[in-house]
């Protein structure tokens, strides 16, 4: 199997349907700013809330990317090609939500000093903040992946697709802000970390296949 | 390289016609005939295993699927939609071939543009495309004739003659009679007719 090629589709499509790369992360953008107007100024307690509702806006990005996940590969039929002719389907479609935490993830850790401080993040908790944002996302996609496989069959899958996949998302949101919060108390964030670690690895050894079962299932029942 | 012994879909537990016995070996068409509504689809769907409720037994070798939806990337050119099947079925991606095959079906002048800008008779030819330049010998094919003009047509029945000579194999669901030397059609029959 041809990894480069087909990862480089994978991200043409990106490249091409700029959209699914720049509406999540504008969608990121204003919500930070709107939370940054609503609570302005040198309110003593900002930079105390500032962890959780940096981490529930990104959990929120990442859904909000989720559902165009599979959904082009479903209506086009190159999803029902993907699982007929791969020896091992797994594979592309890892590729697929690797990009996706690309375009998502990863840009967020990048851009994160910036959506910090506007929330009012101190600058000396800014590097842990990119350390769990980078530790802790590929959770995001790999479980929110499970949730769009299951749901890319139904038009209007969004509202369901929340349920599914929120829940699942507690255990990063806890341990992501609690990082961030640890390191403004100037306690040690060590083991904070390693359950980011530890949930996104696992993430990885069980979500592709349940994917691609959840994919399987979507396309059996069209 | 298929084989189907008394074989039937089922679609909410309800039989769709009646059970199917049939060979398939190298070189051989089989055209699948009957009404809308008969399982024709269902039928290969159910082969590919992408329709689960079945009865019987069956066995095949390595096939393409051709369904409704072409699977084509409507973002991607021919020839990268070409490339990605390749990598996918781990075959190898010969650019000169594909670009003969797309000449042949006569869409070569449109290698470089997305799928999306093509009217659906040009996207079945760049589909097309990808049974040629397959490694797999049995092709199963649903409809393989909606919107290709009489001349796609021909080309078409050819392309299968032309598969079947080198030792492929063929199913066809069709509502357009195949012209293919030493086909077999087989009609599929509504259960409750003879009930």
């Amino acid at each position: 199997m041809n990894l480069a090629a087909l990862f480089l589709r994978e991200w043409r499509i990106v490249m091409r349907a700029k959209a699914s790369l720049v509406n999540p992360l504008t969608f990121l953008f204003l919500a930070v700013l709107l939370f940054s107007l609503g609570a302005p100024g040198q309110s003593l307690h900002r930079a105390e809330f500032a962890a959780g509702i940096l981490w529930v806006l990104v959990l929120l990005t990442n859904m909000l990317s989720l559902d165009g996940l599979f959904r082009r590969d479903y209506e086009s039929g190159t999803l029902e090609q993907t699982l007929l002719a791969a020896d091992a389907p797994f594979i592309p479609i890892l590729l697929r939500v690797a990009v996706q935490w690309m375009s998502t993830g990863l840009m967020i850790t990048l851009l994160a000093p910036i959506l910090g401080s506007f929330l009012g993040l101190p600058a000396s908790a800014l590097p842990a903040t990119m350390l769990a944002l980078i530790l802790g996302t590929p959770a995001l996609s790999l479980l929110g992946g499970v949730g769009a496989s299951l749901t890319v069959g139904f038009s209007r899958g969004g509202v369901l697709l929340g349920l599914l996949v929120l829940p699942l998302y507690v255990p990063v949101l806890i341990f992501g802000s609690g990082v961030i919060n640890q390191q403004m108390a100037g306690m040690p964030i060590d083991a904070q970390l390693y359950w980011l670690l530890f949930i996104s690895m696992l993430a990885l050894t069980i979500s592709p296949f349940a994917i691609v079962t959840g994919l399987r299932i979507s396309v059996q029942l069209q | 390289m298929l084989s189907l012994s008394e074989f039937t879909v089922k679609r909410d537990d309800n039989v769709l016609f009646e059970p199917l016995t049939l060979e398939l070996g190298a070189g051989d068409c089989m055209e699948i005939l009957g009404p809308n509504g008969i399982g024709k689809s269902t039928l290969l769907r159910a082969l590919c295993g992408l329709h689960l409720s079945v009865d019987g037994q069956y066995s095949y070798t390595a096939f393409v699927y051709q369904g409704h939806r072409l699977g084509l990337d409507e973002l991607m050119t021919p020839l990268e939609n070409l490339s990605w099947f390749a990598a996918l079925e781990g075959s190898t991606f010969d650019d000169a071939r594909a670009s003969q095959a797309l000449q042949r079906l006569g869409i070569h002048a449109l290698a470089f543009q997305p799928c999306g800008h093509m009217s659906q008779g040009q996207q079945r030819r760049v589909a097309m495309a990808r049974w040629l330049l397959s490694d797999k010998t049995l092709w199963m094919l649903d409809e393989p004739f909606t919107a290709l003009d009489a001349e796609a047509q021909i080309l078409l029945n050819e392309i299968i003659s032309e598969h079947c000579a080198l030792g492929g194999a063929v199913v066809c669901a069709t509502h357009v009679l195949l012209e293919v030397d030493g086909k077999r059609s087989v009609e599929l029959k509504n259960i409750s007719a003879n009930a």
